[in-house]
C-alpha cells in the first residue's frame, strides 16, 4: 500500500487553477520531488499536503485515510508531518536544543527521552556545539541544520521540504544536498521535496515529478527522466537538448537536409507522419575525417559556425551540410575546431529519443 | 510499513462520505474565538454608532421617527454659532501651530541651525503634556489683572490696563496651537527627511538662491504632508473638550464641544447632543478621506528619497534666527506654562510668587491624603487606563491576526471596524456609548465598566496600528512551523507569536496608557459619582477656580506620564510616543 496518495488534486484560486489535477503516489521511505518552473504549483500542492490550504477537488490519503477533501481537511497539527520552510521558520526567541526539542514537547515525551533525542539529531547534523545558541547568532547554513534537525527529530510521518537550500551559497547548496540525501538514508522519513533547481532532484531523490502549470508531466528516477524523457517540456527542463523535426518516410526519418534510418528510434508513428526528436548534445560527437562506419552510429557532413570554450568542455554550434538546423554539440576540451571548418557529426541513436 | 504514527479513522472505512462529522472533527477551537472577536466589535463599535444615529431621529418617551432633535440642535442662534465658532477656533489654531511648526521642521531636517536636538525635545514635550495642563499654566500667566505676564507688566510700566488676556477667542486659539503644533511639525519634517538635495541642486544650477529653492521647490513638495498635519490639528481642536471648557466657558465663547455638555446638563438631553454631533462626525469623516488622498499622494516626495544625498543648508548668521524662534517656542508652550503650574502647586497663594514662606507640600498632602475624590480619582485613572490599555490591545492584536492570516472571509471588514473610531471625536463616542449602554437593558451608567470600554474603543485605532505594525514583522511561517510539528494555533500564538511581539505590544500598551490617562472629552459624559478620574477631577476643580490644588493635581498627572513616558523610551525607543500616535 502506498503511504501517502494525491488523487486528482485541483485548486483554483479564483478562476486560476494553481494545481489542475496532480496524481501522485508515495511509497513507504521514498524520497520524492516535485521539480519545476516557478508559479507552475509546487508550493502550493506541498502546502495542500501539509493541510495548510485545502484542495478545491480531489483528496489526500495517508495510509489509507483521507486526511484533505474539498468538504474537510485535518489540521496541519493532526497529521504528524514535519516541513521545512523556505524561509526556515527557525523561532528567534528559542535556542538551537529549544527549537530542536519543541516538538518532542508538544508530543508529551517524558523529559528524558526529549533531552536524549534532541542531543542525538543535533550530533547528526553536527549543531551539538551551537546548541544553547539564538537562531540570530547562526549563520544560514547553521539554521538550515536546525530546521532539518528539528523536523527530522520528532520521526514524521511524512517529512515535506520547500526549496530549502535557495537561501544558502552555490557551495553550501552543494554541500546541503548530500547532507539531505544522507539523512534520507539514515532515517528513510518518507519526503516530498520541492524545488526548482534540477541538479538537487536529480542529487535527493529516488524519483522525480516534474511539474508545469498545474500538472504532472512525468514521474520517473533521474535517470529515466533524462533519458527518457516523455514530453517536450520534461525533455527541454532536464539539461540541455537538441529538439529536432522529423518525417517518417519508408525507413528513413526525414530531417531538415539530412536523414537517418528510422530503426534507430523507437517511435509509435507511423508512416509518413511527424516526429519530434530530442538530440543530448553531449550524444553527438564531431570528427575531422568520416568516421568508420559501425553499423548503428550515423555521420552527417556538417560545418562548425560557433564555439565558446567552457573550461570542463567546449560548446560548439554546427550545421549540417545542406540544412537550416543549429545541433549545439559538447566536447571535451582537447577537442578543437574553428567556426567555419567542415565536420562529421556523428549520432548515437541510443541517446536519441522520440517524444510524443 | 512502520510504527506509523498517523490517526486512524474511528469509525469504519475511508470514504467521501460522512463530511459533516468530519468537518466537526476537524473544526479548530480557535475558530470560536474569531466569532466572539466579531461580537466584540460589534458591541464597542457598531452598536454605539447606530445607536447615536438612531437616537438623534428618535423622539425622546415615544421611540418615534422624528426629525425634532434636529430642529432642537439647530433652530436657536447660539446653537449654531457654536458650530461656527468651532470651525474658526480649528482653523486658527490650525494656522497658528503651522505658522510655529513648518520653520522648525524645515530647520530640523535641512539646515545647520544650533540645537536641533533641543527643538525635537520641545515637540516631545510638548506633545506629552496633557492639553488642559498647557491651559491651566496659561491662565496663569495671561488670566487678566493677576496672571503673570501682567502683573510684570504692570510693575514694569505702571500701567493699570492687562497687556494679555487668555480669555479671548485668540488667547483660547493659542493655547490649543501651543498644545497641537507637534503634528504638524511630526508630518512636515518626516516629508522634508525624504527630499534629496539634488533636487533643490537642480534648482540652484537655474539659478535660483537657497531662498527662493526653498518657497519654491522644497515647501511645495511637502505641501501635502504639510496639510495632512494641518487638518489633524484642525481636527483634535474641534473635538477637543478640555480647553475650550477651561478658558472658552468662563470667556463665554461657546463651541460644539461645550454645547453638547450643555446638552448633557439636567435634564440631559441625549437624542438632542446626538443629532448636535452629527456635523462633527460628518466634517470629521470628509476631512480624515482628504488627508488619506493626500497621504496616498505623497509618493512624488518619497519617490526620490531613497539613495538621494542630504546636504545641510548652510544658514549663516539666519541660523540663530531659527534658533530664537525654536526657543520662543519653547519657552511658550512648556517652559513657561510648565513653570507656573508648578510653581502653583507648591505655593500657599501662587499670586505671592517665588519666596520661600511661600513654599508648601500642603496641596499635594491635601490632594493624596485629605481629598477622598482625589485618591479615588487616581485609583480610578490607573484602573480604567490599565483595563483598557490591556483590552484595547489584546482585541488589537487578535484582529490584527485574524486579518493578516487571512482567518476570515471578511477580515479587512474588521481592520476597517477596528480604525473606524479613529474618525470619530472622543466626545461623540461617549455620546453613543451613552445612548447605547447606559440605559436599559445594560443599565452601565456610572459604572466603570463603562469607562472601560469607552477608553478601550476611542483608543481601539492606536492600538490596532500596533498590533499589525507587529504582526507584519512575523513571518507566517514562523507558525506553520509549530502546526506541522503538532502544535495548535494558539500553541503558536501562545509560544512564538506573543514572545516575538512583546516589545511591540509593551509600546501599544503604553502608549494607549498614557493617553488614556489624560482622556477627558469621553470621560466627562460617562462619569457617575464613584468613577471620577483625574481628568474630570481637574475640570472640576477648575471651576472651583482653587490654582493650587488644581495645579497640585496636574502635577500628579504630569508625573504619572512622564514615568511612563520614561519607561516606555527606556524599553522601546526615543520617539516611541510620535512614531505611532501620529499615523
Ligand atoms: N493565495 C493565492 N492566491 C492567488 N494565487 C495564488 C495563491 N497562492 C499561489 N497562487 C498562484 O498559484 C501559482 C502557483 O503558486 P506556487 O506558490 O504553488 O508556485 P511554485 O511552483 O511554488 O513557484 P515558486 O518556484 O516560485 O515558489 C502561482 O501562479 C501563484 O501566483
Ligand atoms: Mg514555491
Amino acid at each position: 500500500m502506498s503511504k501517502l496518495v494525491l488523487r486528482n488534486l485541483h485548486r483554483r484560486f479564483g478562476s486560476f487553477a494553481a494545481v489542475d489535477g496532480v496524481d501522485l503516489a508515495l511509497q513507504e521511505g521514498e524520497f520524492v520531488s516535485l521539480l519545476g518552473p516557478s508559479g507552475c504549483g509546487k508550493t502550493t500542492t506541498l502546502r495542500m499536503i501539509a493541510g495548510f490550504i485545502p484542495p478545491s477537488d480531489g483528496t489526500i490519503e495517508m495510509d489509507g485515510e483521507i486526511l484533505s477533501s474539498p468538504q474537510a481537511v485535518m489540521p496541519p497539527e493532526r497529521r504528524r508531518m514535519s516541513m521545512i520552510f523556505q524561509s526556515y521558520a527557525i523561532w528567534p526567541n528559542m535556542t538551537v536544543a529549544e527549537n530542536v526539542s519543541f516538538g518532542l514537547k508538544l508530543r508529551k515525551l517524558p523529559a528524558e527521552e526529549v533531552r536524549r533525542r534532541t542531543g542525538e539529531i543535533l550530533e547528526v547534523v553536527q549543531m551539538s556545539h551551537l546548541a544553547g545558541r539564538y537562531p540570530a547568532e547562526l549563520s544560514g547554513g547553521q539554521q538550515q541544520r536546525v530546521a532539518l534537525a528539528r523536523a527530522i527529530v520528532v520521526k514524521p510521518s511524512v517529512l515535506l521540504l520547500d526549496e530549502p537550500l535557495s537561501n544558502l551559497d552555490a557551495n553550501l547548496r552543494e554541500e546541503m544536498r548530500f547532507e539531505i540525501r544522507r539523512l534520507h538514508d539514515e532515517f528513510r522519513i518518507t519526503t516530498v521535496y520541492v524545488t526548482h533547481d534540477q541538479a538537487e532532484a536529480m542529487v535527493t531523490s529516488d524519483r522525480i515529478a516534474v511539474m508545469n502549470a498545474g500538472k504532472i508531466e512525468q514521474v520517473d528516477d533521474p535517470f529515466s527522466l533524462y533519458n527518457r524523457p516523455r514530453t517536450r517540456f520534461v525533455a527541454g527542463f532536464i539539461g540541455r537538448t537538441n529538439f529536432l523535426e522529423a518525417r517518417l518516410v519508408g525507413d528513413r526519418l526525414g530531417l531538415d537536409g539530412f536523414e537517418l534510418p528510422a530503426a534507430m528510434v523507437q517511435s509509435a508513428a507511423g508512416p509518413g507522419e511527424r516526429v519530434l526528436l530530442s538530440v543530448r548534445p553531449q550524444s553527438i560527437t564531431l570528427h575531422h575525417a568520416p568516421p568508420p562506419d559501425d553499423g548503428d552510429r550515423v555521420s552527417v557532413p556538417a560545418q562548425v559556425v560557433e564555439c565558446a570554450y567552457l573550461g570542463e568542455h567546449w560548446d560548439y554550434v554546427v550545421v549540417p551540410q545542406g540544412s537550416g538546423t543549429r545541433l549545439r554539440v559538447t566536447a571535451a576540451p582537447a577537442q578543437r575546431h574553428q567556426p567555419g571548418e567542415a565536420v562529421w557529426v556523428r549520432f548515437d541513436p541510443a541517446q536519441i529519443v522520440a517524444i510524443s | 510499513m512502520s510504527t506509523t504514527v498517523a490517526p486512524k479513522v474511528a469509525a469504519g472505512p475511508v470514504a467521501p462520505s460522512g463530511g459533516l462529522l468530519r468537518r466537526l472533527r476537524y473544526l479548530e477551537p480557535a475558530t470560536l474565538l474569531w466569532l466572539l472577536l466579531v461580537g466584540a466589535l460589534f458591541f464597542l463599535v457598531v452598536w454605539p454608532v447606530a445607536e447615536l444615529l438612531i437616537t438623534s431621529f428618535q423622539a425622546r418617551r415615544t421611540g418615534e421617527f422624528t426629525l425634532s432633535n434636529y430642529a432642537a440642535a439647530y433652530g436657536r442662534q447660539r446653537y449654531v454659532d457654536a458650530l461656527l465658532n468651532s470651525l474658526a477656533l480649528g482653523a486658527l489654531a490650525a494656522a497658528i501651530s503651522a505658522v510655529m511648526a513648518v520653520p522648525m521642521a524645515w530647520a530640523c531636517s535641512r539646515t545647520n541651525m544650533p540645537g536641533r536636538g533641543f527643538a525635537w525635545l520641545t515637540v516631545l514635550a510638548a506633545f506629552i503634556i496633557p492639553p488642559y495642563l498647557g491651559a491651566i499654566g496659561w491662565i496663569l500667566l495671561a488670566g487678566p489683572n493677576s496672571g503673570w505676564i501682567n502683573q510684570t507688566w504692570s510693575l514694569l510700566t505702571g500701567s493699570e490696563a492687562s497687556l494679555v488676556n487668555v480669555y479671548t477667542f485668540w488667547g483660547l486659539a493659542l493655547v490649543i496651537a501651543l498644545n497641537s503644533y507637534p503634528f504638524i511639525f511630526i508630518f512636515t519634517k518626516s516629508a522634508l527627511d525624504l527630499i534629496s538635495s539634488e533636487m533643490e541642486d537642480a534648482a540652484n544650477i537655474l539659478g535660483a538662491g537657497t531662498w527662493t529653492t526653498t518657497l519654491k521647490v522644497t515647501l511645495p513638495l511637502v505641501w501635502p504632508m504639510m496639510l495632512a498635519g494641518i487638518i489633524l490639528v484642525f481636527l483634535e481642536t474641534i473635538a477637543l473638550f478640555g480647553t475650550p471648557a477651561i478658558i472658552g466657558i468662563p470667556a463665554r465663547i461657546n463651541v460644539v464641544t461645550t454645547q453638547l455638555w450643555q446638552f448633557f446638563e439636567a435634564p440631559v438631553r441625549a437624542e438632542v447632543a446626538a443629532a448636535y454631533a452629527m456635523p462633527l462626525l460628518l466634517i470629521t469623516a470628509a476631512l480624515i478621506g482628504l488627508q488619506k488622498l493626500l497621504l496616498s499622494r505623497k509618493g512624488y516626495v518619497s519617490q526620490t528619497g531613497k539613495g538621494g544625498e542630504r546636504r545641510v543648508i548652510n544658514l549663516g548668521p539666519w541660523r540663530w534666527v531659527l534658533f530664537g524662534w525654536c526657543v520662543v517656542v519653547c519657552v511658550l508652550s512648556v517652559v513657561a506654562p510648565m513653570i507656573a503650574l508648578v510653581q502653583a502647586s507648591f505655593s500657599r497663594a501662587w499670586g505671592r510668587g517665588f519666596s520661600l514662606d511661600n513654599l508648601t507640600l500642603a496641596n499635594y498632602e491635601f490632594l493624596l491624603f485629605g481629598h477622598d475624590a482625589a485618591r479615588g480619582a487616581i485609583v480610578n485613572t490607573f484602573v480604567f487606563s490599565a483595563a483598557s490599555a490591556t483590552l484595547a490591545m489584546a482585541l488589537a492584536l487578535a484582529i490584527a491576526y485574524v486579518v493578516r492570516r487571512n482567518l476570515l472571509p471578511f477580515g479587512t471588514a474588521l481592520a476597517f471596524l477596528c480604525m473606524a473610531p479613529f474618525v470619530i471625536p472622543g466626545i461623540v463616542m461617549a455620546i453613543g456609548f451613552y445612548a447605547a449602554y447606559a440605559g436599559p437593558p445594560l443599565l452601565l451608567y456610572g459604572t466603570a465598566t463603562l469607562m472601560i470600554l469607552a477608553f478601550t474603543t476611542r483608543f481601539l485605532p492606536i492600538a490596532y496600528a500596533n498590533g499589525a505594525a507587529g504582526m507584519q514583522m512575523i513571518h507566517p511561517e514562523m507558525e506553520e512551523a509549530v502546526r506541522i510539528l503538532g502544535g495548535g494555533r494558539l500553541t503558536a500564538i501562545r509560544s512564538v507569536v506573543a514572545p516575538l511581539l512583546k516589545k511591540a505590544l509593551l509600546g501599544g500598551w503604553l502608549l494607549v496608557f498614557i493617553l488614556a490617562t489624560r482622556e477627558l472629552s469621553a470621560a466627562i459624559f460617562l462619569i457617575g459619582p464613584h468613577t471620577r478620574t483625574i481628568s474630570v477631577l481637574l475640570y472640576d476643580l477648575s471651576e472651583e477656580g482653587n490654582f493650587e490644588v488644581l495645579s497640585a493635581l496636574g502635577g500628579i498627572l504630569l508625573v504619572i506620564t512622564l514615568v511612563f513616558v520614561g519607561i516606555g523610551m527606556r524599553l522601546i525607543g526615543r520617539d516611541f510616543m510620535l512614531r505611532r500616535s501620529s499615523e
